[in-house]
């Protein structure tokens, strides 16, 4: 084949593209358009953690921004090795999360693929999601100079007690303050109600979205889910995500009634659990469906909708408190394995991949109690990958190579 | 019918014939730049040795690292798999294989019938491997085919703490420096690869009887330092090296 000749058009391939991933790269442009042109159009920017109580935020019409979505998106590009080198340069530790670092890195050249983000006017920590987001968020703050808010959602071992409600629920009043005052604004609670309304709406569609899964074939992957869940992490709360989703949802049932396949020959179902590896998701896309394996579900992008029992329509405001403090990664690992294994029961998973992921240490610690737990109960067999999500010097192709397709060995 | 094993490695080569269920010969050599190259060499090394003509051979299995560029090969089959396969067919008691090879080290728990119910590999780190040892080989001036009976002939093992291999040559610079004994040294070296393998094999569960295979195993200290961290006997393959080679073999026979 000549350079100037394109490779002809598998047909088969085309049937299974998912034919909503132009709108929502569309809807992304936008955003982020939206987001870098802020201080021509008057808005506020505030960068938010990927857990963070965003709903108020949009109640305020400030433009969230997510440093997570775009740590995601630079290793997505294959940037994070010189952003993480960058911060190394800095001073940083090569032990620190490959996020905080290109995050950090990129603020001082304006970086990554779309020239760094905006310039905040606040920013806005949750640590439920870890607790290197604390210092990451008063290195940023320093930085830029600008005010910080941090939600402490204190870790649930075994339960969420009334005394962690009161303590996180006390706190939820005091951003209300905190946005008032940067905001120079009153807050208009019926407004939050609304947002409230929409966020829930768009986390039940998003999990009716990866609940389509659970047929066989599925419709789409764990791969799709990564891509797919953008939205619902940064525009959570808005009409966009609800419509979106509703599109969404209707291109997966389609595709379920006409047996389109995200893996073509589906035979085996697994299960993926931690962030994505971005600078090689098409390389283990690829990998997986070789050996006609499927990622049905995953532990990561579910937990953007894992909460929606803990939140309430009618005190929206007062029920993000237990919403927030009891995600994924802040519960202890007994509860984490228990959601685990009622995931290999839902989605049918022949197999469990874990990513125990350099960068992400909480979400990472307990993966071999997990991987035992799920073991004894359910006796299925699992695989772990040692990588980091962006900082590909973490990722060794040849031995990842063989333990997959060991793996697979193991399976059939 | 005559089958063939190939085992591209990081550091050796290996191949394996058999016969109607017989081991009928093997070969070992270095890998050296070309991996590609070296599935090749050997197997023609292989088939001058025996006296076999090309056409006699069967299947070919490849195996190892180097598995997917093995051309020769009617098929590739991954080295945990081989292992089993190998130990299995030598002692079909064998319920845990601890394979040590030139870059990695691995951990293999098998069900009665020698299928693989659970595998552990060690992380992106050569430290507890073949290449670790050669490290060691080299800063201590000793030959690597003498560690083994050496560290038998220790009376204190020294303390091998860095789980690096580069720190860990720094730290028998230091001890050589300080006029330990080399079988101290060598002793303590053991004992290091015996806890980082042992704690992996703990992960996946060590159940009896246990084989080691690989090229390491053919370093008696480095077997008893695996049984004396995990309080297990262990077997050692007669044909440790070419064990995977011999898996293979088997599989492409379609006997495992």
């Amino acid at each position: 084949m000549n350079g100037s000749e394109k490779p002809p058009i598998d047909p088969e391939k085309e049937k299974r593209k998912i034919k909503s991933v132009k709108r929502m790269k569309d809807i992304m442009t936008h955003y982020y358009i939206d987001a870098k042109t802020a201080d021509q159009t008057g808005k506020k920017v505030a960068w938010v953690t990927s857990g963070g109580p965003v709903e108020p935020l949009i109640a305020m019409d400030v433009i969230p921004v997510y440093p997570e979505n775009h740590g995601a998106m630079i290793g997505a590009a294959k940037m994070g090795v010189d952003l993480c080198e960058k911060a190394e340069e800095m001073g940083y530790a090569g032990d620190l999360c490959s996020y905080a670092r290109a995050d950090i890195a990129c603020a001082t050249v304006n970086g990554g693929p779309i020239g760094g983000l905006p310039r905040p006017d606040m920013l806005v920590c949750c640590n439920n999601i870890c607790g290197t987001v604390l210092k990451w968020y008063e290195v940023q703050a320093r930085y830029f100079k600008v005010p910080l808010f941090i939600l402490d959602t204190p870790f649930n071992h075994t339960e969420y007690t009334p005394e962690a409600h009161a303590y996180v629920r006390s706190q939820l009043d005091e951003y209300i303050v905190f946005l008032e005052t940067h905001c120079k604004k009153t807050f208009d609670h019926d407004r939050l109600a609304e947002v409230g309304r929409l966020s829930m709406a768009g986390q039940r569609l998003w999990q009716q979205v990866l609940d389509t899964t659970v047929h066989r074939p599925a419709p789409m992957s764990a791969f799709d889910a990564f891509f797919h869940l953008a939205l619902i992490v940064t525009l959570r709360g808005t009409r966009t995500v609800v419509d979106y989703y509703t599109e969404l949802l209707d291109e997966m049932k389609t595709r379920v009634a006409t047996g389109i396949a995200a893996v073509p020959g589906e035979r085996y179902r697994l299960l993926w659990d931690n962030l994505p590896v971005w600078y090689r998701t098409r390389w283990l896309s690829d990998k997986f469906a070789a050996h006609s394996a499927c990622l049905v579900a995953d532990t990561y992008t579910s937990s953007w909708c894992g909460t929606l029992k803990y939140l309430d329509e009618k005190d929206f405001l007062g029920s993000m408190a237990q919403g927030y403090s009891r995600v994924y990664i802040n519960i202890g690992t007994d509860q984490m394995a228990d959601m685990v294994v009622d995931m290999v029961d839902k989605y049918s998973a022949d197999g469990l991949v874990i990513h125990s992921n350099r960068s992400c240490k909480p979400y990472s610690l307990g993966q071999y109690d997990i991987q035992r737990i799920v073991q004894e109960k359910r006796g299925i067999p699992s695989l772990i990958i040692e990588a980091d999500m962006t900082d590909s010097r973490s990722f060794s192709e040849s031995q990842i190579d063989t333990r997959i397709d060991a793996f697979m060995e193991v399976l059939k | 019918m005559i089958s063939v094993g190939i085992d591209v490695g990081s550091i050796s080569a290996k191949a394996a014939m058999m016969k109607d269920g017989e081991l009928i010969g093997s070969k070992v050599m270095l890998t050296g730049y070309n991996a590609r190259n070296a599935g090749e060499r050997i197997f023609l090394d292989l088939l001058a040795g025996l006296d076999v003509q090309r056409d006699a051979v069967g299947r070919i299995v490849a195996t190892g690292y180097g598995r997917n560029s093995v051309e020769v090969a009617d098929k590739a089959v991954t080295e945990i798999t081989c292992h089993a396969a190998g130990a299995h067919f030598q002692d079909p008691a064998v319920r845990c294989v601890i394979d040590i090879g030139g870059q990695d080290s691995k951990v293999i728990a098998m069900d009665t019938t020698g299928r693989v119910t659970d595998f552990a590999m060690n992380d992106k780190c050569a430290a507890g491997t073949g290449r670790f040892l050669e490290v060691m080989a080299r800063a201590l001036e000793v030959d690597l085919d003498a560690f083994g009976e050496m560290s038998l002939q220790a009376d204190q093992p020294a303390a091998i703490s860095s789980l690096c291999t580069v720190f860990a040559e720094s730290e028998v610079i230091s001890l050589i420096a300080r006029g330990e004994r080399r079988e101290n040294i060598i002793a303590g070296i053991h004992e290091s690869i015996g806890s980082r393998v042992i704690a992996m094999a703990n992960r996946v569960g060590i159940t009896e009887p246990v084989m080691m295979t690989g090229g390491v195993a053919k370093n008696i200290g480095v077997v008893r330092a695996l049984e004396k961290k995990s309080g297990k006997s262990i077997r050692v393959s007669a044909n440790a090296q070419v064990n995977g080679a011999i898996g293979a073999a088997l599989i492409a026979a379609g006997i495992a």
